[in-house]
């Protein structure tokens, strides 16, 4: 066990002082794009900064769409020449009665190329789930059609969040996806999370539609004003939506110096707008956002150009926040934020601190109680941990993994258990010395005999990292990377250096005394 | 002398009625997980938690609490956390739906109390979330303690398994109660302490099991409380020097960490205690309780060759 071939000791020292290199560059300035500029990542818990999960809200899609199912059903029937009664929508499913055309139509909504029903061939599924009694039919999504629905909601989603996101313009955001139906972002360094949470909750779908006059109940409906209470009687008929537009800038509207939103149309949205413009001349046309009136403009004249712009009591923050979320387009569906977490940057720092200095005060006094228990071995331990801290850095470096208030106490905590690996065999050497005449012997059987006893303990505690690591979230998550890789390095630091020095140290002292 | 003389002391003396007290433990800690409950936190929990530091010294608790009443929010704790001036406030619900939620709270909080209150960490978790990371955590640990039977398993005889796993149940039980019964919040952290303290007794127990299997072999005569009494004897003194040091790192973490992981670092003395304890106290003498003998590990060794 004391003999290292020279390959072995090259291996070993080679891989010392790789790591080693990879750890100290976090402390100094490399310039970017060289391969040394790699840097553990501070979470978010360090360096302050938001964690935001979204979940879609996919109860309006669906219902939106079966809407649509029905609208489509009913040209479906029509087409086929299939008689049915009472087709309407009840909580999530489309129900309706048939008369004598049954088979013909589970033989219609079957067919894997019908417009009505998709069929998905990865799924070996329909769209729909069809339940059929008498001859009542009921119709909703069977699981892959919601599932399939969802995907693409927040495919949808996912692209305008990070539109939106981009626009603001924080540094290095993480947009993924978690699942059928949510988004995660990380926006580190953020110090005000509500601007982009309120950007995030609108789904900032926009419609222009006329005021109407008359109180029609079916063609009209009431909305009420963003900034009021006060309600206004508006059409169903929506004239042009946020989707034809190809601009909006927030801008200062030179008469009144009011901040306003100015925006341009695409080409077909011109035509429509300049038409309903001259047709409804006098009229009171309204700018709808998600449901709120934000102005209720009188047309005055035509507007032929296609630009036009939205006032309503705007400071430029807010203009400058509608004009964005114009630009970036609307939501598929509502994002409900389910999970927030924010650490404001003075916390993150006084975290760092008090992780720094619990690091360095556990490590001073591990390695004083060493010297204090093994004196010279002491020495050797104490390098063999120094080193191990050193290499844990450099392997989180080359990962580039984060690291998390949780994590540095991971590095504390494999501090402290670290020196096992060495304490066992020291242990053991102790015991062999009692029986073996000579200090190599000793020495030998002693990492020969602790070595079934590390591996298992080390193992053990290997296990519990790896689960928290599938398992845990966050800042969790580091704490079972440092303490994985801890476990790592602290074998190899056992097994390889600390033996190594063990070995010179003994061949140096082999018939000497050796106090232990 | 060169060398110490190795401890000598009869453990297998005090086996019984250590257990019993162990038991007696047990079963307490079970009592009060049932009529106590555990302090769950907003990760488990759901809803909103706040850590604010307040810049003019005037402003006590009472004032924070009373604001935050006055704001018809449901159920709302407030404590001092860490430093003089941190706060940590809980409160019951969530809104997920309006998201000027947390900002309506802070322009609340500050025009009632005069100044400008900083929110230095703001969690809030919807209920839908924190049932899934309560689900997750509970998975995470059942699935930690099966793998670790699963190795014993392997590694060791029915016996040892039994041991090892009836000492980490043991650890976990009574760590969990003492949270229970102080009341002490459990959050995603305490999870993780929980896993590590199952994998640190695990640790400790293996090293005098894999030590009691050795000396079964070498000693064919000798009974088996004899044999864990000197495998507990000869592996005690690396046994006390890992518990000293990892307690070292773990009390400096405590003291000077910071507020935010006072809740793991407790949790995590607490398991190196009980699990140095349980290694010795509990996972060894079920060794006894089974009359494991030098005919165990030598079938063992038939069956593996």
């Amino acid at each position: 066990m004391l003999y290292f071939s020279k390959l072995k000791l090259f291996i070993i020292y080679f891989i010392i002082i790789f790591l080693s290199l990879f750890s100290f560059v976090n402390f100094i300035n490399i310039k970017e794009s060289s391969i040394l500029s790699k840097k553990v990542n501070l979470g978010l818990d360090l360096q302050g900064g938001s964690y935001l999960l979204l979940e879609v809200d996919s109860l309006p899609i669906i219902n939106q769409n079966l809407q649509q199912k029905v609208l489509n059903l009913r040209k479906f029937f029509k087409k086929n020449k299939i008689k049915y009664q009472n087709l309407k929508l009840v909580n999530q499913s489309i129900n309706f009665q048939l008369f004598d055309d049954v088979e013909k139509f589970v033989e219609l909504f079957l067919d894997k190329n019908n417009l009505i029903n998709f069929y998905y061939g990865k799924y070996r599924s329909y769209e729909m789930n069809h339940l059929i009694e008498n001859s009542n039919v009921k119709i909703e999504y069977s699981k892959y059609g919601l599932i399939e629905l969802k995907i693409t909601a927040l495919d949808q989603s996912l692209e305008i969040v990070r539109r939106r996101i981009d626009e603001i313009g924080t540094k290095e955001p993480t947009i993924i996806q978690r699942g059928n139906d949510r988004i995660l972002i990380e926006l580190p360094g953020l110090e005000d999370p509500n601007r982009i949470k309120k950007l995030l909750g609108k789904t900032a779908n926009l419609t222009f539609r006329l005021i109407s006059e008359t109180e029609d109940v079916f063609g009209s409906e009431l909305l009420s004003y963003e900034n009021s209470n006060d309600q206004l009687n508006v059409s169903k008929r929506v004239i042009l939506s946020g989707d034809s537009l190809i601009n909006a800038q927030p801008t200062l509207d030179r008469q009144t110096n009011e901040a306003v939103v100015s925006f341009t149309f695409d080409r077909a949205g011109s035509k429509k707008f300049a038409r309903a413009t001259s047709n409804y001349v006098g009229k009171r046309m309204a700018i709808i956002l998600d449901n709120k009136i934000i102005s209720a403009p009188v047309i005055r004249e035509p507007i032929l150009g296609g630009n036009g712009q939205i006032s309503g009591d705007f400071t430029f923050q807010s203009a400058t926040d509608l004009a964005l979320l114009l630009r970036s387009g609307a939501l598929p569906a509502p994002l409900n934020i389910i999970e927030e977490r924010t650490v404001g940057p003075d916390l993150g720092e006084d975290s760092i601190k008090a992780g720094a200095i619990s690091l360095l005060i556990g490590f001073l006094l591990v390695i004083g109680y060493m010297l204090f228990k093994y004196k010279l071995l002491g020495i050797i331990a104490d390098l063999s941990l120094i080193l191990n801290l050193v290499l844990l850095i450099g392997i989180l470096t080359i990962l580039e993994a984060t690291l998390t208030l949780p994590g540095i106490a991971g590095i504390i905590l494999t501090i402290g258990m670290a020196v096992d690996a060495n304490v066992l065999i020291f242990e053991r050497i102790k015991e062999e010395m009692k029986i073996e005449k000579s200090n190599i012997h000793a020495f030998d059987s002693g990492y020969k005999k602790a070595q079934s006893a590390i591996l298992d303990a080390n193992i053990t505690t290997l296990i519990s990292a790896i689960i928290l690591f599938f398992m845990g979230s966050g800042p969790v998550k580091g704490f079972a990377v440092t303490l994985g890789i801890g476990i790592l390095t602290t074998l190899f630091c056992a097994y390889f250096f600390a033996r190594h020095l063990s070995s010179i140290y003994v061949m140096k002292n082999r018939d000497k005394r050796i106090v232990i | 002398m060169i060398f110490k003389l190795s401890t000598d002391i009869k453990f297998s003396y005090y086996y019984k009625k250590l257990n019993i007290l162990s038991s007696i433990f047990i079963i307490f800690s079970i009592l009060v997980l049932l009529f106590m409950g555990l302090n769950l936190g907003v990760d488990f929990k759901g809803g909103t938690l706040i850590e604010l530091r307040t810049e003019g010294s005037t402003i006590t608790i009472a004032d924070i609490r009373q604001s935050f009443l006055k704001m018809n929010l449901g159920d709302v704790t407030v404590k001092k956390f860490g430093k003089e001036n941190d706060y940590l406030v809980k409160i019951e619900i969530t809104r997920t739906d309006d998201e000027n939620f947390i900002k309506s709270i802070n322009d609340k909080l500050s025009a009632d109390l005069g100044t400008v209150i900083n929110f230095r960490r703001v969690e809030n978790v919807g209920p839908k979330v924190s049932n899934e990371l309560l689900r997750a955590g509970l998975l995470a640990i059942s699935l930690s303690l099966a793998a670790m039977l699963f190795y014993i398993w392997i590694r060791f005889e029915w016996q040892f398994s039994l041991g090892a796993i009836i000492a980490i149940i043991h650890d976990v039980i009574i760590t969990v109660g003492i949270f229970s019964f102080l009341s002490y919040e459990v959050n995603l952290s305490i999870v993780a302490a929980v896993l590590t303290i199952v994998g640190y007794s695990m640790n400790d127990t293996v090293v005098i099991f894999d030590r009691i299997r050795e000396n079964l072999k070498k000693y064919s005569k000798m009974s088996i409380s004899d044999i864990s009494d000197l495998s507990t004897n000869q592996t005690l003194s690396r046994t006390l020097i890992t518990s000293v040091t990892t307690l070292l790192a773990l009390f400096s973490i405590y003291i000077f960490g910071g507020a935010i992981l006072k809740g793991f670092s407790f949790a995590m003395i607490l398991g190196v205690i009980i699990g140095t304890y349980s290694s010795i106290f509990i996972a060894t003498p079920i060794l006894n309780y089974t009359k494991v003998s030098q005919k165990t590990v030598l079938k063992e060794n038939t069956e593996n060759n």
